[in-house]
């Protein structure tokens, strides 16, 4: 197990990102670290950007992490994700969700998206590792878009070695109980994503 | 013990349930919102939580509770104060049978508030003791701290969190919950005490300046203010969540961290300063406790180096410390990537189904001066609408609209103003407009809760934050026993209906005129309709769709060949069918999916 993981949460208001920052800080504390975490929330809710510093560690001070010593990025959009590579560290990690969520400034024709290839290089020139999912288009095949933010925190646990069963134990507290079993396919298969991947 | 993960907020609530609590008002403000949620959701059956119509009968009610021999706490956002200043400054004079503390959630950065204020000064200015935890155990510890203090004292007693303690989470104790008396005794009959009037308040203002010299002692000696001693050539004295970036950045100095910021330990400061080489003050926002240190006669650096304006994150402490040689470059974490050049900016955006899009839709085309309010509301000032021209305060809207119409501007003006808005503070200006024959037009945008603090109730609905069914205050008849004679509800999802109305109003000469338009928050009632789609081939990239700001409308990849510009599409993720841009259509190219398959 790592001594510590410092973890930027980006996304865009609404696609559930503070839950998931929940999510990481309660797993974080369950897998015996101190965890802290800080969300920016108020108007941004309504689909601005939103970032949210998750850490684990011993004795933690800060729930702030300096810019440049992130260690992992789980980016729910891709453009928010590039918002985030400041913060990255160059041996940082990424687990990042293809599905592009549309700023005004651009669908009124006053900026242009990112090209799937501008994103993949800036990021992958960012930090060691990047992995793509399509998160979104998942969690609508398992039944509905709701369930993308416990798709990727699926993939990202992936990454830690922290038992799944402290991840669902989790999840699966911080969800009503009748979409239990939804978001228990979502969790699973969103880890399949990046265990298939890694294997 | 076990450890429970807590944001301030929650800490707070349950410092709330462990202090012995029984009275929780306030009104929705962020950071402060989620403390009552808090208390109503899990200890509703020990604290009676209300939010009430706006801070300052908040403060009054929780007086009068405090009064009554109940502990009481009070909650509210930096601005909030403001308007809960009045309430608070005279329970100083009286004084409390129980302990009441007033939370105070401030918001360096503002991240969403209409200024930057430091609620500090409110603990100087009324002479009240005021606590500032530093992360959610101390949040929680400090409300205990807050009552006993409160009671110990006979004052009221300020706490102070920031949005980085009210939402950040951290590991917090949980303790079990003081024995208070199930039931309160009659009403204490003390005029000299509780009866503000001039002569008898004049004797109490000996009580609060013999407190505060008292309370001044205290500190000395206070549990909350402590000194970690490392190198004596740097010392740092601070407070709060930047207690915790000091400790990040610079590991190696002697602290001196207030939890008790008001009032100060001058025997303790100037025995920190006494112990080291140099002393910096470093605190967010005002000078306010290095002011008080200077008139201490001590030399500190402190506002030469750290800015007033926004937080003092560790990357500023950081930047400033190197610059100012406080701290080697080697030991400093320098950022390895850059922020990508040209990222389309993301700016907040009423949500796809919003009930006010429509009435920015139209006074964005009709190009109407428009005074605006705190909600979501606001959205309305930025593109494509960009349809709101001033903004200042809870309540503000519909005083501006009376004062451009006493100042004579040719054109005719509209208020924007939420319904929970209304309720906080519009009714007193609404009811000058009708007294002083003031002309311009009122629209309450009605979405039956108060959206953008988290959905809270207000009394035009018909629940409350204690009561699954509550007495509901309808708002058009109100305006109507107010003297507005031109009065109209629309539904706010019917764009010719919400035109219609608006016209009416605009054309309204002999008063004020008040338009509500009625619409749920899509964020409390969801729609279950059906995804919209965009016939590609009808469409002709006008691109009046567009200018309903939705979030769900984007531009499809397919070009109009005519004009070279790109088709509208709707992002089916995100449409929740609320029908308004089938209804802007001007070629009928959008379509409820089951037409467009037919």
């Amino acid at each position: 197990m790592n001594d510590k993981a410092d973890i930027l949460v980006a996304g865009v208001g609404g696609q559930g990102t503070l839950l998931a920052s929940d999510i990481l800080a309660e797993v974080g504390l369950r897998a015996g670290y101190d965890s802290k975490k800080s969300d920016v929330l108020g108007l941004s809710v309504r689909g601005g950007s939103v970032l949210s510093h998750v850490r684990w560690g011993t004795d933690i001070a800060s729930p702030v992490v300096r810019t440049g010593g992130m260690g992992y990025m789980l980016a729910f959009e891709p453009l928010e994700a590039l918002r985030g590579v400041p913060l990255m560290h160059a041996g940082g990690q990424i687990v990042c969700n293809t599905q592009p969520v549309s700023p005004i400034s651009v669908s009124s024709g006053e900026a242009a998206y990112p090209t799937r290839s501008q994103i993949e290089s800036t990021l992958e020139s960012a930090v060691s590792t990047v992995r793509f999912i399509d998160a979104t288009q998942l969690a609508v095949e398992i039944g509905t878009p709701k369930v993308t933010n416990v798709v990727m925190l699926g993939a990202f646990s992936a990454l830690f070695d922290i038992d799944a069963s402290v991840w669902e134990d989790v999840v699966l507290g911080r969800v009503p109980e009748k979409y239990a079993e939804l978001n228990r396919e979502a969790f699973r298969r969103g880890r399949q994503l990046i265990r298939e991947d890694t294997a | 013990m076990s450890r429970v993960l807590l944001s301030g907020n929650e800490a707070i609530a349950r410092g709330a349930y462990e202090a012995g609590i029984q009275v929780a008002t306030g009104y929705p403000g962020t950071p402060s919102s989620e403390i009552l949620r808090e208390i109503a959701a899990r200890y509703g059956n020990d604290i009676y939580a209300e939010w009430s119509t706006n801070e300052k009968v908040a403060m009054d009610a929780a007086a009068g509770a405090a009064y009554s021999g109940r502990r009481t706490l009070v909650t509210t956002k930096q601005v909030g104060m403001n308007v809960l200043a009045d309430a608070l400054l005279y329970t100083v004079y009286t004084g409390v049978e129980a302990g009441l503390v007033v939370v105070t959630a401030d918001d360096p950065g503002m991240f969403s508030s209409q200024n930057e204020q430091d609620n500090r000064w409110y603990a100087r200015l009324a002479k009240i003791p005021m606590l500032e935890p530093r992360d959610s155990q101390e949040a929680k510890q400090y409300i205990l701290a807050g009552i006993e203090l409160s009671e110990r004292f006979d004052t009221p007693v300020l706490l102070r969190t920031g949005m980085r303690v009210s939402h950040s989470k951290s590991g917090v104790e949980l303790g079990e919950r003081a024995e208070v008396p199930k039931d309160v005794g009659p009403f204490v009959r003390n005029q000299t005490k509780y009866v503000c009037t001039a002569m008898w308040a004049k004797l109490r203002h000996p009580v609060v300046e013999r407190r505060i010299v008292e309370l001044a002692e205290y500190a000395e000696t206070s549990p909350y203010n402590r000194i970690d001693w490392g190198d004596r050539a740097l010392g740092i004295i601070t407070s709060g969540v930047t207690s915790n970036y000091v400790r990040e950045v610079f590991p190696e100095a002697s602290v001196l961290t207030l939890g008790m910021t008001y009032p100060l330990p001058e025997r303790m400061i100037r025995g920190f300063c006494d112990g080291v080489e140099r002393v910096m003050v470093i605190e967010e926002l005002d000078p306010f406790l290095e002011e008080q240190i200077r008139a201490m006669g001590l030399e500190v650096t402190g506002k030469e180096l750290f800015p007033p304006c926004d937080e003092l994150l560790p990357d500023t402490l950081q930047r400033i410390g190197i610059d100012a040689g406080l701290l080697d470059e080697a030991d400093a974490l320098i950022p390895e990537n850059e922020l990508p050049a040209d990222l389309p900016p993301r700016t907040p955006v009423l949500c796809a189904g919003c009930p006010h899009r429509s009435t920015y839709y139209w006074l964005a085309k009709m190009k109407i001066p428009v005074a605006g309010d705190i909600g979501c509301y606001n959205l309305g000032c930025l593109p494509p609408f960009n349809a709101q021209h001033t903004m200042g305060c809870m309540g503000a809207s519909v005083g501006v609209l009376h004062g451009m119409s006493i100042a004579g501007v040719p054109e005719r003006g509209v208020a924007t103003i939420g319904d929970s808005t209304f309720f906080h503070s519009g009714i007193p200006a609404l009811a000058n407009m009708v007294h002083n024959r003031s002309v311009g037009v009122t629209i309450i945008m009605d979405n039956g809760t108060t959206a953008m603090t988290g959905h809270q109730d207000h009394p035009g609905t018909d629940w409350s934050l204690h009561e699954k069914t509550a007495p509901r205050v309808p708002i058009e008849p109100l305006v109507r026993a107010l003297g507005v004679k031109q009065v109209r509800t629309v539904n706010a999802f019917d764009i010719d209906e919400v035109k219609a109305g608006l016209d009416e109003a605009l054309a309204y000469e002999d008063g004020p005129a008040v338009l509500i338009t009625e619409g749920p928050c899509v964020q409390v009632s969801r729609p279950s309709l059906e995804r919209y789609a965009v016939d590609t081939e009808a469409c002709i990239a006008c691109g009046t769709c567009f200018r309903l700001g939705c979030p769900a409308i984007i531009r499809s990849d397919v070009v109009h060949e005519p004009t070279g510009k790109r088709k509208a599409a709707i992002d089916t993720t995100q449409c929740v069918g609320c029908d308004l841009c089938r209804q802007v259509c001007p070629v009928s190219a959008i379509h409820r999916p089951e037409e467009a398959v037919q």
